[in-house]
């Protein structure tokens, strides 16, 4: 599984987080009781303006409503289920889930647990550009019968690192909601990619701006790195508040029979630095710090293999974002940058940008040199 | 091309995807603790939610917990994810605690233990396992009555629900014939789920003589049995005692499943702190259940909240927080069981001429009182105090302040 590392390799606690979990840890006025199923309050309000914005349309006209769920995983999970039971008609299992190509590899699960039985994928990588397949994307998607769910990567897509630009983004919208189709976003990355939360989740927002009904699973795991707390939380937006009532009112059914109601330790971390100005602040600066690392490896290996006269262009490198990017190396030489390098990507070519680090850039660069001069 | 009608209001840009969509009926447990907050009355009574409350109604941190905690932030530990089946020194005691420690099953390793989210998330994982790969049956027989949240649990993992003869509300105590009668007759190779103390919701517990006719029937009808054990420790006041059935029933042979839950016997209510296990044949078939296990886990949740294993685990592996453990959670029972007995006594006072002596004999958290839905309805209407419609009473909820009252309030309403 993929975390973040700092510049010696190492995992990290963001101060903010180890500072908030020592104030839970001395407060002796808080216990342990159950938290409400759908979550600790304070956490699913604030978790969902992180998402939409403050000043967001949906929010001030009341039409959100939020589900404390355990990760991105968890968010997931109760939407797919909320979707099969009530969307396009009841327990409408045929309904069309499409998954871009490539994904998390989970969120097929997900949904095939969930009980949808038509798993199809949508166009996305484009590996002779090395970027988004817009035009095969849009094709499938206007291909894709009504009412189709399509799970959209808010930011930093996984594992590809490619994002549509927001012009790419409104072509979308125009197309998704001609045809009917149901956004549900994938938020696993806000602020750690661009290391601005209000950037990261520009589509998502941009969505709800042009009247969409969506989800949103949200995670907090890297941008808190609150990996193990398992925290996480499913936005949901509708047209009105009484929609949004009584469709937590079916989550809660849901939640109540997966694990009754979720773990209070991550929320209560995650709400009391939301809820403060000052650990907000702190917050959004050790965020920033994560991504601008994350950033500046990238813009340092596309340097080095430019310099090197690395053939092909590296330019992909510093466009995509995130903790992931496909390097475009093919199989062959992601298998010489394991056996001989010993530098472990995925098959695909994925690399973890988090792995990189200012002692191992010249090693990683020149083995991809190698790799790509030697293996074709 | 025609339009359907349906497709009209669906397609129509004002209206909503979710226009069809119920309001779901309120929880009815966790319901009633909602409505109490909504309650002005200063002698309002929660007797809803299975949550322990001390003599002053307040809620309880065991001191081990406490200490635990601390510790655990003196480490300042990183927050790197958990493996998929959870912490591995928590799971390894959470057998050992349930399996004992001379247990043949735990020290051959023929078990599987992962980490669920508390008594319901690993009463789902075994509920799904059971639903892809126990091809026998889809039929779980519950006990009448159980746990409300039972039914809906194996009704979404896809199984079908069956009941066997539980509960006997003329005497307030187990049906034990018609308990037999049933199970005898439950097909071969069905699952049956079991409580393992502390029946919830009535507190009615077979006596360990019953409990031996029940595994011989159940080992000759080649049942799956589920155990569900929620109250380990919290029953009687002793571990051993209380894990009693589940351990007898491996001992005959019986490779049982079971869902165990610290939210009581530690108080970790709200840091979901679970196990699932599953007695297999041999330490290899584990390990193929695992790896299934995984599977289910995986597309659930990714892996388990580190923060109330970590604690349960510190608990259960250090001598001294486990002997202060043992001592808290006996105090828990044991107040619990003068609450029992201060009611029945209470009650006669008032002068109420009803038997209510399966008060005292019932065991655990809850109790059957008995009482009707209209009486339970004036109780809470008249008195403010809250419970489950089926009578049932959290006796956690009761201390001897609010006791008197509550005997005078059940007197009024059945007398």
């Amino acid at each position: 599984l993929a975390a973040y590392r700092t510049d010696e390799g190492q995992p990290w606690v963001l101060p903010v987080v180890r500072k908030v979990e020592q104030m839970i840890a001395a407060d002796h006025g808080l216990n342990h009781e159950y938290l409400p199923i759908l979550g600790l309050p304070e956490f699913r309000a604030h978790a969902s303006r992180i998402a939409l914005g403050d000043g967001s349309p949906a929010i001030g006209e009341n039409r959100i409503g939020s589900v404390q769920s355990l990760g991105g995983t968890g968010a997931l999970r109760i939407g797919a289920e909320f979707l099969r039971r009530w969307y396009n008609g009841n327990n409408n299992t045929a309904t069309p889930v499409y998954i871009s190509s490539p994904s998390w590899e989970n969120h097929n699960s997900v949904f095939v647990d969930a009980g949808f039985k038509d798993i199809r994928t949508y166009r996305y990588w484009d590996a002779a550009k090395r970027g988004l397949d817009l035009h095969g994307l849009l094709e499938d998607m206007e291909k894709a019968p009504e009412f189709s769910i399509f799970i959209l990567h808010a930011c930093a897509h996984n594992p590809t690192g490619t994002d549509p630009t927001p012009e790419e983004w409104k072509q979308i919208a125009a197309v998704m909601k001609r045809r009917f189709l149901f956004p549900f976003f994938d938020s696993a990355y806000q602020g750690f990619a661009s290391g601005n939360l209000d950037k990261d989740a520009w589509a998502v927002r941009y969505f709800v701006s042009e009247g969409f009904e969506l989800f949103c699973a949200q995670s907090f795991s890297k941008n808190f790195g609150l990996y193990n707390e398992r925290v996480g939380n499913l936005t949901v937006v509708a047209k009105d508040a009484d929609s949004v009532k009584r469709v937590l009112s079916q989550m809660e059914k849901i939640v109540r029979t997966t694990w009754s109601n979720p773990p209070s330790q991550g929320a209560r971390i995650v709400a009391t630095t939301l809820t403060s100005p000052q650990l907000f602040a702190e917050w959004k600066e050790n965020v920033k710090t994560m991504a601008d690392r994350v950033l500046l490896m990238r813009s340092e290996l596309r340097s080095r293999l430019e310099a090197l006269g690395t053939p092909g262009t590296w330019n992909h490198i510093t466009d995509q974002i995130g903790m992931f990017s496909f390097t475009g190396l093919n199989p062959k030489q992601v298998e010489y940058m394991i056996k001989e390098k010993h530098i472990y990507l995925m098959a695909s070519g994925r690399i973890n940008m988090c792995g990189l680090t200012t002692k191992n850039l010249d090693y990683v660069a020149k083995s991809i040199h190698e790799a790509v001069t030697k293996i074709q | 091309r025609v339009l359907s009608y349906s497709r009209l209001i669906l397609v129509s840009p004002l209206s909503s995807w979710w226009s069809h969509v119920e309001m779901g009926p309120p929880d009815p447990i966790l319901g009633v603790t909602e409505a109490f907050k909504r309650d002005t009355n200063s002698k309002k009574m929660n007797l809803g939610v299975g949550a322990y409350r001390d003599d002053n109604g307040k809620p309880y941190v065991l001191n081990c917990v406490r200490k635990a905690e601390a510790q655990i932030a003196a480490k300042k530990m990183d927050k790197e994810y958990l493996p998929i089946v959870g912490l591995a020194d928590f799971t390894r005691a959470s057998a050992e605690l349930a399996l004992g420690e001379n247990s043949e099953a735990f020290k051959s390793g023929r078990y599987v233990t992962v980490q669920g989210i508390s008594g319901t998330g690993s009463l789902r994982i075994g509920a799904n396992f059971l639903q892809r790969f126990f091809k026998s049956s889809r039929d779980v027989y519950l006990p009448k009555p159980s746990w409300g949240n039972h039914t809906p649990i194996f009704r979404d993992a896809g199984l079908q629900l069956q009941a066997y003869r539980y509960y006997d509300p003329k005497t307030c105590s187990l049906d034990f014939s018609g308990a037999m009668d049933d199970i005898s007759k439950i097909p071969e190779k069905s699952i049956i789920l079991l409580h393992a103390c502390a029946h919830n919701p009535t507190g009615v517990d077979p006596r360990q003589e019953q409990w031996k006719e029940m595994a011989a029937v159940v080992k000759k009808r080649n049942l799956l049995v589920y155990f569900d054990m929620a109250y380990q420790g919290f029953a009687s006041g002793d571990i051993n005692r209380d894990a009693w059935a589940v351990r007898h029933f491996i001992e005959q042979g019986i490779n049982i499943v079971l869902a165990q839950s610290y939210a009581k016997n530690m108080g970790l209510y709200g840091e979901r702190v679970g196990a699932f296990t599953v007695i297999c044949s041999d330490a290899e078939e584990a390990k193929r259940v695992e790896s299934q296990l995984k599977i289910l886990i995986r597309p659930m949740y990714s892996n388990p909240p580190i923060n109330g294993a970590r604690i349960a685990s510190l608990i259960l592996n250090s001598p001294d927080l486990r002997k202060e453990w043992l001592v808290e959670v006996k105090s828990m029972a044991d107040r619990i069981i003068s609450m029992r007995t201060q009611l029945v006594s209470n009650l006669k006072k008032e002068g109420s001429s009803h038997n209510w002596q399966h008060i005292t004999d019932q065991i655990g958290m809850f109790c059957f009182t008995g009482l009707k839905p209209e009486q339970v309805e004036r109780l809470t209407k008249e008195f403010s105090i809250y419970m489950t419609k089926d009578g049932r009473i959290s006796v956690a909820g009761v201390t001897s302040g609010n006791v008197g009252y509550l005997a005078h309030a059940i007197h009024q309403v059945t007398k």
